[in-house]
């Protein structure tokens, strides 16, 4: 018969006093949100944070830097007309494509424009994307499966082919085109957005919600979104260069930005008929497209790998 | 004699991005053949972490140091070619979560019979006709039919059969059981244990039985050995852990199983947590938690002392047998 | 199992049906017409232009017009290339397409697997990142940078050199015209092949039943090839179907930088000339495509998992 005092039967009762060392020490060991630890994790992750600064540093200067260009991007120099190198004199001050326009002005501007349809176009994605997924997780049942039914087929079909199609038909108009290439990318959004809600949906706090009278809208405003909000970020990251590189692609056949307005893809393109005489036309703008798309999937790894570290 | 498995001074380490963590600090155990020898501790004590070491399978940040002989070889210096020629041959392991443990698209008779293959190089036909033998060793009812099934059309309680079947093939001399009946219903948890006590009768082998779960232990085990926190805290025949355990914890983990003969208006438990490992406690590991606690056991962890009969405690407090 | 394969063959048909529609009627939707990229037409000719065309019916006698026709094969006349129609044009140039296609996807396979798996082994280590590294700059480098740099360096500046490389036309198929194109489409599949197969062959590795096999003794080499790699190529089978439709959007990128005579080109051109039932053909046969490829990804999963055969 063991000989440990043991107060069987008086409630609460324990085998020994607390210790109060020990409950000392336990509350030295500080608490860390998962923002924090998320945040420590991407802060180490060297490639990621370069791309982020550089990012930055690149849409800044492709933002403002029109402002300080002597040259405008659609601006024929009438004393040139024709593809040169660099020259200070002049003000071209990475030379000139073969009409005469300045080449950095409109790789600039190429830019602006490759940034904006890349935000544009996955805010749209974004939006649509979280909206249906977060639905068809939350609601389930019916709507759920009539939802990603339609995910489903439109996965199957080659949309490119429509987007083209689209662009055909309605002319190629700048917004347009953002909300064709946001209505293709919200398809693995809306994936992601249900799987999320769907682990979500059966954890505890989520009934608490409910046994305290919250409404269906609420909840997934108030508490499925936040949580889901990690990983829609890491896709918003990994979308935008999809975006982008889906405009190029469109620009470089003809069918995007219509000239004078230029994009990465369309100086891309022209680079390419001209590349015998100048490769500098073609090469630059590519340069910038591959580091620009470089960048954001760098980050975009490193966001989720701070955020579910065991994925690596 | 020597034993067939002998531990000496183990330890286990992980490197971590907060450092390094000593899963298993500085144990040695020791199994003789046809003896089961009981492993008992809470979830982090390392008592799975010590086998994993044995067979190999520790994850990439983890080193062992010391020694794990198996008649004699050193299995933690043995060449990944040397411990594949023991592994599943000399030394099996069976392990906690039947579900996931069985490959999906390989059928059962051919994941039975390639131990047989690889170790003993028998053809094809006589590997499945042995583990067609080995499936109703284990008591699997229709098993020619389960022989090409795959594992998802068995239930839970049946595929845990099988893997005790696997590790069976070429007849090992050592056993380790990973808390074989965790994962499993109450009702079948018995059966296998009956199956495993029918194991220890017929063959040879030294089992070891990995567990949280004293009830588990008193049947089938010879002596049993107590972990926490890394550390071996007491070791013992049955009968003197079951009558007169030495220390403290032990004596928790008794006084915590409930009990059909007693009766009892509430469940006791052990006041506490177990400890972060890369945050233990000074001295005496189980300190905080301990009744009987003095200033000693603070500042001085205490050594393995051996009592009569192979009882060995490690606890500043004197201990009466009772 | 033919249940599981009858159920999505099932489902296969009215998507199709669906895209079939979708295409017409948005093509419809246009507000110009075929004709009107040339000049001004004198208005009875542009009549009678029209009903030569069909075009002059009601939409929806048009509608069942097309898909009687399809039924047939006959995806009706190009309304630019006046001489052909277009169920010539595309067998003219879908077999160029598809060599094309299933070259680069071979390439692909072969280089990317290997890579993949490479890198899984290796896992953390530097040839792991520089692996990975190499199969980032396939996907992130579009195909249309691609092409023109290689169509520069090896026809331009290796132009006198041995390792010259046509640039420009198919030459009935001679092979060292295919050499560049077929480089190009399989570049971003090798680094999307790898990354997939790493991941998986990745978590495959830690699973229990790899712990298992290894615990039983087998050679390392053997875990892997028996045990581990089977359920590692499910995500890669998953992305073959997105894969087809890759392939196809390359195949404009690459068809019209080299001058390749192949159904992406013919596709491009029509979009450019708003000819439109070259466009829907060409739409319509590559949603066929997708739709076949998928139906064979789902045999496969069948094959690679036993789980799946009786959903």
């Amino acid at each position: 018969m063991s000989d440990v005092p043991i107060n069987k039967r008086r409630p609460g009762s324990n085998l020994s006093v607390p210790n109060a060392d020990a409950l000392d020490k336990a509350a030295d060991v500080e608490g860390r949100s998962l923002w924090q630890d998320a945040f420590r994790r991407l802060k180490a992750n060297r490639a990621a944070m370069i791309s982020a600064i550089f990012l930055i540093v690149l849409a800044f200067i492709c933002f403002v830097g029109t402002a300080f260009v002597p040259w405008s991007y659609e601006e024929i120099d009438w004393d040139i007309l024709e593809a040169t190198p660099p020259n200070f004199a002049t003000g071209h001050y990475l030379g000139t494509d073969s009409l005469g326009r300045d080449l950095l002005a409109r790789i600039l501007q190429g830019g602006q424009v490759s940034f904006l349809v890349g935000i544009l176009a996955t805010s749209v994605a974004l939006v649509i994307g979280v909206s249906v997924g977060a639905t068809a997780g939350f609601v389930g049942g019916r709507v759920d499966q009539f939802l990603m039914r339609f995910v489903d087929v439109m996965y199957a079909v080659p949309l490119m082919f429509f987007i083209i199609i689209l662009m055909v038909v309605f002319g190629r108009n700048f917004y347009l085109m953002f909300l064709a290439i946001g209505f293709v990318e919200w398809l693995t959004m809306s994936r992601i957005v249900r799987g999320q809600t769907l682990t979500l949906k059966n954890k505890e706090f989520i009934e608490a919600a409910r046994a305290s009278g919250g409404s269906t809208t609420s909840i997934i405003l108030r508490h499925i979104v936040p949580n889901v909000f990690g990983v829609v970020i890491v896709y918003v990251t990994l979308t935008i260069p999809q975006v982008i590189l889906l405009e190029s692609f469109l620009s470089f056949l003809g069918l995007g930005v219509q000239p004078p307005m230029t994009s990465w893809g369309a100086l891309i393109a022209e680079g390419a008929q001209e590349m015998e005489i100048t490769p500098r036309t073609l090469i630059l703008p590519a340069v910038c497209l591959s580091t620009t798309l470089f960048c954001f999937n760098f980050l975009g790894d490193g966001l989720r790998d701070a955020l579910d570290p065991k994925d690596r | 004699m020597t034993s067939v498995l002998e531990i000496d001074g183990l330890t286990v380490s992980f490197s971590t991005p907060d450092g390094d963590v000593s899963a298993v600090s500085d144990i040695s155990l020791s199994v003789d053949a046809g003896e089961c020898l009981g492993l008992v501790g809470e979830s982090g004590s390392g008592k799975s972490q010590t086998f994993m070491a044995a067979l190999g399978l520790l994850a990439d940040n983890g080193t062992a140091t010391g020694e794990i002989r198996l008649d004699g070889i050193d299995l933690l210096s043995a060449s990944e070619k040397k411990l594949n020629t023991l592994r599943g041959e000399r030394i099996a392991m069976i392990f906690q979560d039947p579900m996931t443990s069985l490959t999906p698209h390989m059928k059962i008779g051919r994941q039975l019979s390639e131990v047989l293959i690889e170790h003993q190089n028998v053809d094809t036909k006589t590997g499945w006709a042995r583990a067609l033998d080995m499936l109703n060793r284990v008591h699997i009812p229709a098993a020619e039919r389960r022989l090409d099934m795959y594992p998802h059309e068995l239930s839970g309680g049946l595929r845990q059969r099988v893997m005790i079947a696997m590790a069976l093939m070429c007849e090992p001399e050592v056993i380790v059981a990973d808390e074989p009946t965790t994962a499993l219903d109450v009702t079948v948890q018995a059966q296998i244990l009956d199956l495993l006590t029918e194991v220890k009768d017929n063959l040879d082998a030294a089992i070891v039985l990995i567990t949280h779960d004293l009830g588990v232990v008193a049947g089938l085990a010879d002596r049993v050995a107590v972990m926490y926190a890394g550390r071996i805290v007491e070791q013992g025949t049955v009968g003197d852990i079951f009558a007169s355990p030495a220390h403290p914890y032990t004596q928790g983990l008794l006084a915590c199983t409930p009990r059909l003969d007693v009766e009892t208006e509430e469940l006791i438990t052990i006041f506490g947590q177990p400890p972060n490992l890369q945050n233990l406690p000074s001295g005496c590991s189980f300190h905080p938690r301990c009744t009987y606690v003095v200033e000693q056991c603070k500042s001085e962890r205490p050594a393995l002392e051996v009592m009569n009969n192979g009882h060995i405690k490690a606890c500043f407090r004197p201990h009466v047998e009772a | 199992m033919w249940a599981y394969f009858t159920r999505r063959l099932i489902i296969a048909i009215p998507t199709l049906w669906v895209v079939i529609t979708v295409a017409f009627f948005l093509m419809r939707l246009a507000p110009g017409g075929p004709f009107d990229q040339e000049a001004p037409l004198p208005p009875e000719i542009m009549a009678n232009l029209k009903a030569a065309y069909g075009l002059d019916q009601p939409l929806w006698w048009q509608y069942l017009n097309y898909l009687g026709n399809l039924l047939q094969g006959d995806f009706g006349p190009s309304f630019k290339y006046k001489d052909f129609s277009v169920t010539e044009l595309i067998a003219q140039g879908f077999p160029v397409s598809i060599q094309n296609g299933a070259a680069a996807l071979f390439i692909a396979v072969l280089f990317g697997i290997p890579l993949g798996a490479t890198a899984a082994l290796r896992q953390n280590t530097v040839t792991d990142h520089a692996a990975m590294t190499v199969a980032m700059t396939g996907i992130v480098i579009p195909n249309f940078v691609v092409g023109p740099l290689l169509a520069l360096i090896f026809g331009i500046y290796l132009r006198d050199t041995m390792f010259a490389l046509p640039v420009a036309g198919w030459n009935n198929g001679a092979l060292p015209n295919r050499i560049l194109p077929v480089i190009c489409l399989a570049l971003p599949f090798i680094a999307y092949i790898a990354r997939i197969t790493r991941a998986g062959l990745i978590e495959t590795l830690r699973t229990n039943y790899v712990r298992t096999a290894r615990a039983k003794g087998l050679p390392f080499r053997t875990v892997v090839l028996r045990h581990a790699f089977k359920s590692a190529m499910i995500p890669v089978v998953t992305y073959l179907g997105p894969a087809t439709v890759f392939l196809l959007t390359g195949s404009m990128v690459i068809e019209t930088i080299f001058g390749l005579p192949g159904i992406g080109r013919y596709f491009v051109q029509g979009a450019l000339n708003r000819d439109y039932t070259l466009v829907m053909g060409v739409t319509i046969l590559a949603a066929s495509m997708v739709i076949f490829i998928n139906l064979l990804v789902d045999m496969a999963y069948a094959w690679l998992d036993p789980k799946v055969r009786y959903e």
